[in-house]
């Protein structure tokens, strides 16, 4: 947000620390062991606890129900089932329908896409206009905007579920898109504005006098200078949209609601024999396009959550 | 006409934006505050009728369990994050050589979403087949801890589902403090004699200020919209033990069929939260200006 936060990205993602760590000067050598041997103790215990989860998730997902009953929590599964795995993606039961997560998998690719798609769209060509060709009130309007990313979203439920009802969007994947296009300007606008106030305004001068107009220089100068913004803002919203559940339990119904909705539905139904395997299968395909993402675009995933630490 | 078409172009270009989010965002604001003064139950009703529908509210022992659950789950889980995660950034500090494997495994939480998070917790603290049992097979056919399933212990177990998604992310805020530290300041107490704790606690630490503001305000920011966890993890049960602002509003809002109450508490919900980031984004606003 400010260019102190700009710095500290910076330095998080520099590989080699900048300086000499304080700790290892701590006196005699065999002290500097025995705290370098509880650093990484405590370092190895935490590693545990933020895997312990998913590593019982998984295992879990690969046992018979019998195996769940009478095996331990940690143990590996005897043999490895995957039924549980095809379940959950194929025929659990969500209601009266039963086509497990497949079809609510889609709705939020449906949803996501164009959802993201657009409001980058939208937050790149704004923030390009209220960091380069400011007018009166253009501050106003980027502050407005900032604390719409803050409002709690209870606030507009009751008003947004009328309105899609009044524009005849109600539980359609669209109103769905409708609304996080709406609700994420405000942080897409906010990452690229605050990358495009970097870029000097020298460079603007200068195309103007060769006669580029507004459109002219976004598209030739600063489009082409965007991808890093873009990919955080990219990751930001498809992590934050994929992952929603209140305006899609709110907003959308039946075979139009998003995974979340759907998992939390397979998980918390009170009828029938529980299936514990069937929902750890379940919440592992609901996590794994978030977490392949992470896995793949982690140093960017990270950028988006500190540059947007003036963020919720 | 092209020149006065391009001097206007960034006003046309962000007027949808601006128009939407007044709409969307401000207009909603102010729809729902006014409901919130009307007799609105099932219907929207428009006639005004004082603080009713806040009398009432705040008459409602299930909302003063809410506002009790918010209380208990903001102070814990704002400062038990903070202090795991700034305990992992200090210990990551230390050139550690696996450093980027190890960052990686403590925020990939993170990633994830809250049901699914909460799905997992509520299956390790399975009463019966979750932890509980593990420490039972261990040779403690004694041990209980049925945390979910009591009324007055459940609200911990959000407490430490949302410890364990959250507390990577501050850890990555106080490295990120951490590593743009003025090195001069460093080896001027370092010159000095001092200690490597005394350096923690008295400069180190201290200098974090700013990135504490940043993990205070985030983390309160995402108590009081926490709403998935809840609904994942306890489904704000057992009874309405775990219930929250944001579930209790849910709840009058799409089952209940009481607007008024929703509004009314959705109103003192974005009260809340406004008397947070107002200041916090101003000043930072002011700073950048």
């Amino acid at each position: 947000m400010t260019s102190g936060q700009a710095d500290t990205r910076a330095g998080l993602m520099r590989s080699t620390p900048l300086r000499s760590a304080p700790l290892r000067r701590a006196g005699r050598p065999w002290t500097a062991t025995l705290l370098r041997g509880l650093l990484f103790l405590i370092l190895g215990l935490f590693v545990l606890y933020f895997t312990l989860p998913l590593f019982v998730m998984i295992v879990t997902s690969l046992k018979s129900l019998e195996e769940i009953r009478q095996g331990s929590l940690l143990g590996l599964p005897q043999e490895i089932e995957l039924t549980s795995w095809a379940t959950a993606w194929g025929s659990a039961c969500i209601g009266v329908s039963c086509h497990g997560l497949r079809p609510y998998f889609w709705n939020s690719i449906l949803l996501v896409v164009p959802a993201v798609v657009i409001s980058t769209a939208i937050g790149a060509i704004n923030g390009y206009a209220l960091s380069k060709w400011r007018f009166p009130g253009s501050d106003v309007i980027f502050g407005l905007m900032l604390f719409g990313c803050f409002v709690p979203f209870q606030v507009i439920l009751l008003p947004m579920a009328i309105t899609l009802g009044k524009i005849g969007m109600a539980g359609s994947v669209s109103g769905l898109i409708l609304v996080h296009v709406v609700y994420g300007i405000g942080f897409t606008t906010l990452f690229f504005r605050n990358y495009y106030v970097a870029v000097p305004d020298e460079l603007v001068k200068a195309a103007k006098i060769d006669g580029a107009g507004f459109l002219a220089i976004f598209t030739q100068i600063f489009l082409p200078l965007s991808i890093p913004v873009m990919v955080v803002t990219v990751i930001w919203q498809f992590t934050n949209i994929w992952n929603d559940f209140l305006f899609g339990v709110s907003f959308s119904q039946g075979g139009s609601q998003p995974i979340t909705v759907a998992l939390n539905n397979i998980v918390n139904s009170t009828t029938g024999v529980k299936e514990y395997n069937v929902d750890m299968a379940a919440a592992i395909i609901a996590a794994l396009p978030t977490l392949l993402v992470y896995v793949v675009a982690g140093k960017y995933f990270i950028r988006g959550l500190t540059a947007g630490s003036v963020k919720g | 006409m092209k020149s006065l078409l391009d001097r206007h172009l960034p006003k046309i270009v962000v007027a949808p934006s601006f128009a939407a989010v007044l709409f969307f965002v401000y207009g909603f604001i102010g729809w729902t505050v006014y409901v919130s003064f009307t007799k609105s139950r099932i219907l929207p009703k428009y006639e005004l009728v004082g603080w009713l529908q806040y009398e009432k509210l705040f008459a409602t022992p299930r909302w003063y369990v809410a506002l009790d659950n918010l209380f208990v789950f903001m102070v814990l889980f704002v400062a038990i994050a903070i202090m795991i995660g700034l305990l992992l950034a200090i210990l990551l500090d230390q050139k550690i050589r696996a450093e980027g494997v190890i960052r990686t495994i403590y925020l990939y939480p993170m990633a994830l979403s809250f049901i699914v998070t909460g799905t997992a917790w509520k299956w390790l603290l399975n009463p019966g087949l979750g932890i509980e049992k593990v420490v039972r097979d261990w040779g403690f056919p004694d041990f209980k801890f049925d945390w979910l399933i009591d009324p007055e212990m459940a609200i911990y177990t959000v407490v430490m589902a949302g410890v364990w998604q959250s507390s990577g992310f501050v850890m990555a805020l106080f490295l990120a403090g951490l590593r743009s530290i003025n090195e001069e300041i460093i080896r001027a107490a370092l010159v000095d004699g001092v200690g490597p704790f005394r350096l923690y606690f008295h400069v180190i630490i201290p200098s974090l200020r700013p990135v504490f503001v940043s993990a205070v305000i985030v983390l309160t920011h995402l108590a009081i919209k926490s709403f998935d966890l809840i609904i994942a993890l306890t489904h704000g049960g057992p009874g309405y033990a775990t219930d929250m602002p944001a579930t209790f509003m849910y709840a009058m809002a799409f089952s209940r069929g009481q607007l008024g109450q929703a509004a009314a508490s959705a109103t003192v919900m974005l009260a809340t939260v406004s008397a947070v980031i107002v200041p916090y984004l101003y000043s930072e606003l002011r700073r950048k200006a």
